[in-house]
């Protein structure tokens, strides 16, 4: 259950970009999530509600998008995608290949509802 | 409404911490170990064997990481290596944070083998970064073959896989050839070591790769 830790550290870089009055006003944080990176969405979505609930960033909905696990054969030059995280290339199984994605955690963006402010 | 763009690796702060424990371990000319593994695949018999090995040859510490006690740290302690426990409370993994805080409290000055036993977790560690030089996975026999293909982070990271309780498989419903292969599939360049650590065979093998590695990084 890293989806935990995962979360808290989610929370801190938002903490970190965001000035702390405004974060009440964060609705939206998207998170970019490898196929095989071994994280589970719903687990890390429970995880993030669980621990801002009673903050300032009660407001925000974490959202997650999926990437493909994807390599680039080097020696056919093509890229093929499989479910299992396999080192191979789909086209001709040659295994001298580079994973181009599907093992990634990135916070991709955070949004905020403007609201009026007082000058 | 306004959208702030982040693009950041969520686990960057671990992976900062993880760096300057590299560069710790660099400027003390120690060559650090991961290993990883499920519960009870045979983790700390490995590196009882593994440091009777090693004793004569050079001087070695550990890093123990349980959910709790430490029973795994006077297992080490007996055979007079420097060790320290961490207890994560619950927590299913090491992270950088954790090594450094250990750094704390064991004198590297001297030592060239630094060992570090992950909690027994085929999941969880294989996302953090602990500012090691190479992860070792190890699975035995009695967890069957189809591991590598159930928990791949933890093989995709790996350097080496040793497959211990080697003496067991006339006895369990493990086939070696499509352990190997699955876990190959996942990494194509994992080296792959056999060893029992009742019959004390592929240790010397293992042992041999493990000072090769650290001769090459000197």
């Amino acid at each position: 259950m890293h989806e935990l830790s995962i979360a808290q550290n989610i929370v801190e870089i938002i903490q970190q970009r965001i000035p702390e009055l405004e974060w009440n006003q964060v609705t939206a944080v998207r998170v970019r999530i490898g196929a095989v990176a071994g994280i589970v969405p719903d687990s890390l979505k429970f995880s993030f509600q669980a621990i801002t609930a009673e903050s300032a960033l009660c407001n925000a909905q974490l959202s997650t998008e999926r990437v493909p696990f994807r390599v680039h054969c080097r020696t056919c030059n093509t890229n093929t995608e499989n479910e299992d995280g396999f080192a191979m290339c789909g086209e001709c199984e040659s295994t001298d290949i580079q994973i181009l994605s599907g093992i990634e955690m990135h916070i991709v963006e955070i949004e905020l509802e403007e609201t009026a402010r007082v000058i | 409404m306004s959208i702030i763009t982040v693009e950041r690796k969520v686990l960057e702060k671990n992976d900062e911490l993880a760096a300057r424990n590299r560069e710790v371990f660099r400027s003390d000319g120690v060559f650090v170990v991961n290993m990883v593994s499920s519960p009870g695949s045979g983790k700390t018999s490995i590196l009882e064997r593994t440091l009777e090995y090693l004793k004569d040859s050079l001087r070695a510490a550990v890093i123990e990481g349980d959910v709790q006690t430490d029973l795994d740290a006077q297992r080490v302690a007996k055979l007079g290596v420097p060790v320290v426990q961490i207890i994560t409370n619950g927590g299913c993994h090491l992270e950088a944070n954790l090594i450094q805080d250990a750094l704390g409290t064991i004198n590297l000055k001297g030592i060239q083998l630094l060992i570090i036993e992950n909690v027994g977790n085929l999941v969880c560690p294989a996302n953090y970064d602990l500012g090691e030089n190479m992860k070792i996975v190890v699975a035995s026999t009695t967890e069957g073959d189809d591991k590598p293909l159930k928990y791949p982070g933890m093989f995709r990271n790996a350097s080496a896989l040793i497959i211990n309780k080697i003496d067991l498989l006339p006895y369990v419903d493990c086939h070696l050839e499509e352990l190997k292969s699955n876990a190959l599939r996942i990494n194509p360049k994992l080296n792959v070591f056999e060893t029992s650590c009742t019959t004390k065979q592929g240790i010397a093998e293992w042992c041999t790769w493990l000072k090769e590695q650290m001769a090459s990084k000197k």
